[in-house]
């Protein structure tokens, strides 16, 4: 019996559908989620989460969130998350460097909201970028 | 009887008045379908997160490691969250939200901590000479998530300073287009274990204080957004709706006016003839 999964953001339903295996980027490490699972709760951080079906893969760029795995269901409540085909590669690597440059001039303020949130989109922008090389590996010539 | 002139005049005008309101209600059914879906999509993720909330604060044995958005105490202060438009022509919309936010402080507080998003309540309480916390406007235009937070962190440092022991949210709920529900709900404390469901043995890492930790500030902002997005879908669902109504109104004004109008110029025209023909008659008469 598979998995179902279902990701969702506080905007939208991004995600609802069967998989073989989920792998997820915890707060503690990456982990992966197969049928018959111990009920589980655990915070995500930003990565990338791969979904496994009849060998195929899909990935999302995820930014942080919260994973729940119970009866076979995988409920991610997530930050914010995009399927590899919403990711647009040029804006996330601009999105990288104003990120970057955002967290240099918000060094002075560490406690600064502007702080955070140059960290957050550092983070964003990081995960999307790993979605895109990851999609590159499978398929060199896209 | 008015005259031929004043009628006339009459249908100009209301015709204006509906060409306006017909304006405002093609204005509001376009931003309602939009926030209509909105407001649905929120649902799911804010009924989760809520649902995690209590089932990891229900996991935890230890209670003088409380988070301090956990703590309960007895209810001595109550917060009110209370969400209306910022503009007006929304029907009942606002006065609804205000009469049950009224109606709701009077039960449970004496000297009830108020903010408020949107200028219609803003207005609405300090005419009456209460005290608000913090205010914010402009919200519902754009509704995004980032928004919320500064609401959110007002309301958290208040409550985790144990300046206020509860919170509320008060927000017309979108039901249809046509129905708009004010709802009360206890943001802050949680609910307690009664409150809960059967309970399952999770496996909660790295710690259910972490998790909570991280859930709690998520949950209470999430709510917050939900809220958001249900009064700006209720808007312009109310607005839709009573402009709609304002047009078929007018419309049903100017068709009275008309018949009256032609009714007068009828007898206005009966009337000449008949002058003319006793004119007539008596002219024949006379020759």
């Amino acid at each position: 019996m598979p998995l179902t999964v279902e990701v969702i953001t506080a905007e939208r339903s991004v995600v609802a559908q069967e998989a073989d295996m989920v792998v997820a980027p915890t707060m503690e490490g990456v982990i992966g989620i197969l049928p018959r699972h111990a009920p589980l709760l655990t915070a995500l951080g930003p990565g990338v989460m791969i979904l496994k079906k009849n060998g195929a893969e899909e990935n999302l760029a995820i930014s942080g969130g919260f994973l729940e795995v119970r009866h076979n269901h995988v409920l991610v409540l997530a930050d914010t998350a995009e399927r590899e085909d919403e990711i647009d590669e040029q804006r996330a690597t601009a999105a990288r460097v104003r990120a970057e440059e955002a967290l240099r001039d918000a060094a002075q303020h560490p406690q600064d909201l502007s702080t955070e949130a140059a960290r957050i989109a550092l983070r964003r922008s990081m995960a999307r970028l790993d979605v895109v090389q990851r999609r590159r590996r499978r398929r060199p010539n896209p | 009887m008015p005259s031929l002139r004043d009628i006339r005049r009459r249908i100009r005008g209301v015709r204006n008045t509906a060409k306006i309101t017909k304006a405002m209600q093609m204005v509001a059914a376009s931003r309602m379908r939009r926030a209509q879906q909105r407001a649905q999509e929120s649902r799911p993720y804010a009924e989760a997160i809520g649902r995690m909330v209590s089932e990891v604060a229900h996991q935890r044995g230890d209670p003088s490691a409380l988070h301090p958005l956990q703590r309960r105490r007895p209810e001595n202060h109550a917060a009110f969250l209370v969400f209306t438009s910022d503009r007006g022509l929304a029907g009942p919309l606002n006065s609804n939200v205000l009469r049950r936010a009224s109606a709701e402080m009077l039960a449970r507080s004496d000297s009830p901590d108020i903010v408020t998003v949107g200028r219609k309540g803003q207005d609405f309480f300090s005419r009456r000479g209460h005290a608000l916390l913090a205010t914010f406007t402009g919200l519902g235009a754009r509704a995004e998530y980032a928004d919320v937070i500064p609401v959110a962190r007002v309301l958290t440092a208040a409550y985790s300073a144990e300046q206020i022991d509860a919170i509320y949210l008060i927000y017309p709920e979108f039901v249809t287009t046509m129905t708009q529900r004010p709802v009360v709900n206890r943001l802050l404390p949680l609910g307690g274990a009664e409150e809960a469901g059967p309970a399952t043995d999770f496996i909660i890492e790295p710690d259910p204080e972490q998790i909570l930790s991280a859930l709690l500030p998520r949950y209470v902002e999430v709510q917050i957004y939900r809220a958001l997005l249900e009064t700006t879908a209720s808007e312009h669902s109310a607005r839709m709706v009573a402009m709609r109504s304002a047009t078929d109104n007018a419309e049903e004004i100017v068709r009275g006016l008309t018949l009256t109008y032609n009714k007068a110029r009828q007898a206005a025209i009966t009337k000449e003839i008949s002058e003319i023909s006793s004119a007539a008659e008596a002219m024949a008469k006379a020759g």
